[in-house]
């Protein structure tokens, strides 16, 4: 149950973008041109992914090598580009570590950045994003949902927030697009991340959804591809399969979103019901239909995730053990969760494959798991271990 | 990413546990991640006859605590406070470099457990 760093491809993907990677594109009837048929594949695809996001127009669609170059683009295009009128930007505490990075590098450069920080849910403190706003405000730039906690954000309120402010609105959309609905037009949000990977689609796409009207300065200088926007030959079969992936989200998200939500919520309380001292982090209802982060006091999550690996579980943790800075996942701490609480955190990632057979497995095992590392940690009291 | 034999130390833990009556008791933290290790001795004739340990921490930390009871028991108390964090590594056939902080944790915990003993045996009149 660990779909969070990325999803398999759904063969119907790879069915569709099969033929692409040929030199002559397949179909030998098609009256097109080499270079039209690519061309209308591509178009295709930009359909697709405009569809799904509720977009106006599909040109409002730039292809990108995935999220993190999504939002990179549309924050440094959006802060390079608005130099003249102001050198603030709005995020947030929990955001992705792409957007984080590239706020601190250009805090490098002169901008100022404000970290909104968020309640012990997860949910960005409007009060706080409001009074953050000023006359130098340039972009806000707010995840839809947190791939690791789970809590989605206030999205319509922050998008009224930033048109009534005239500030320009992000949203890294990696975690929610293909799970949950996105409407950019009635949401008010002018630039929005997608990856494809993230919705059974190929790695190394993603789109970026810039508004008609929105001006931003290219980060790739180049032959001019992507109405001059993201230079360089396109990945033809990595756009049709991020069209594909974005067309089957779409139309299978209402009844997949219901199934993985029973899936999701008899996991939480199932383990909450089961095992003393867990709890769940993250929003309870405000939430992606595939993510459970939950925590157990007094052990820590890479014994957690070996422990059950040991019987074919896989999940993920944001303790500071299995990261790569030794440093617990800045997410947890901006919930607020003492360092030894983070450190007791597992994340669930369900997805397509997931079964109700699969949860059962999961609680019947888990308990023991953490009751055996229980018994070895020096911090769980007597009386939880009789 | 582990040795079979770390895996082998994660899954089916050595000595876990407290001694009532240690004759020395040492506890680390880790200071790179912020894990916890307590290591209990039991001393005879100046051997260590005993040697048990609880432990808050990754797998890593859980398999050298437990290989490093097994290296410390029968050992004399001058050999045991010889055991290394590279020889611990060692014996679990190598730990991954971004791991081996944690293989400190469980040879200072030993050696903590061991100069408490000795203050205790000072402090006897
Ligand atoms: S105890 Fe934290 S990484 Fe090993």
């Amino acid at each position: 149950m660990d779909n969070g760093a990325g999803m398999p491809l759904d063969s119907r993907v790879f069915e569709a973008m099969k033929q692409y990677f040929m030199d002559d594109y397949g179909n030998p009837s098609s009256s097109h041109s080499f270079g039209n048929a690519a061309k209308s594949a591509i178009e295709t695809a930009r359909e697709k992914v405009a569809q799904l996001i509720s977009a106006e127009k599909p040109q409002e669609i730039i292809f990108t090598s995935g999220g993190t170059e999504s939002n990179n683009l549309a924050i440094k295009g959006v802060a390079y580009r608005n130099r003249a009128k102001g050198n603030h930007i709005i995020t947030t505490a929990i955001e992705h570590m792409s957007v984080i990075n590239i706020c601190k590098y250009l805090q490098k450069e002169g901008f100022e950045v404000t970290y909104v920080p968020v309640d012990k849910q997860g949910v960005v403190d409007l009060k706080k994003l409001k009074a953050a706003i000023n006359e130098k405000t340039i972009l806000i730039s707010v995840m839809y949902a947190n791939g690791e906690i789970g809590t989605i954000q206030p999205i319509n309120e922050i998008g009224q927030l930033a048109k009534e402010n005239n500030v320009l609105f992000h949203v890294d959309a990696v975690a929610a697009a293909g799970k949950v609905p996105i409407n950019v037009q009635e949401q008010n949000i002018d630039l929005l991340s997608v990856s494809s990977n993230d919705m059974y689609g190929p790695k190394g796409v993603g789109a970026l959804y810039i508004k008609k009207g929105t001006k931003i300065v290219p980060i790739i200088q180049g032959g001019g591809q992507e109405s001059g926007l993201r230079s360089g030959t396109e990945n033809i079969p990595g756009i049709v399969g991020m069209g594909k992936a974005a067309e089957l989200a779409q139309s299978e998200m209402e009844s997949e979103s219901k199934r993985l939500i029973g899936l999701r919520d008899n996991l939480i309380k199932g383990v909450l019901d089961k095992i003393p001292y867990s709890f769940l982090n993250g929003h309870p209802t405000a939430r992606l239909p595939n993510n459970a982060n939950l925590r157990f006091s007094y052990i820590e999550g890479e014994s957690l995730i070996l422990g059950l690996d040991m019987y074919g579980i896989q999940v993920s943790s944001g303790s500071a053990c299995t990261s790569k800075t030794l440093q617990p996942s800045h997410v947890l701490m901006a919930i607020g969760l003492p360092h030894e609480q983070a450190h007791g955190s597992l994340v669930f990632t369900l997805g397509k494959q997931t079964t109700q057979e699969d949860v059962d497995y999961v609680l019947e095992l888990l308990p023991d798991v953490v009751k055996r590392l229980r018994a070895l940690s020096p911090l769980t009291p007597k009386e939880l271990l009789r | 990413m582990y040795s079979e034999k770390v895996m082998d130390h994660f899954s089916k833990p050595r000595n876990v546990g407290e001694i009532k009556d240690a004759d020395g008791v040492g506890t680390v933290g880790n200071p790179v991640c912020g894990d916890l290790m307590t290591m209990y001795i039991k001393v005879k004739d100046n051997k260590l006859v005993d040697v048990k340990f609880k432990t808050f921490g990754c797998g890593a930390a859980i398999a050298t605590s437990s290989m490093t009871t097994e290296l410390a028991i029968g050992k004399t108390i001058e050999e045991a406070l010889k055991i290394s964090r590279a020889e611990v590594a060692e014996n679990l056939g190598g730990l991954p470099p971004i791991k081996m902080h944690c293989s400190n944790l469980a040879a200072d915990a030993l050696h903590e457990a061991i100069k408490d003993y000795q203050k205790k045996q000072k402090a006897k009149p």
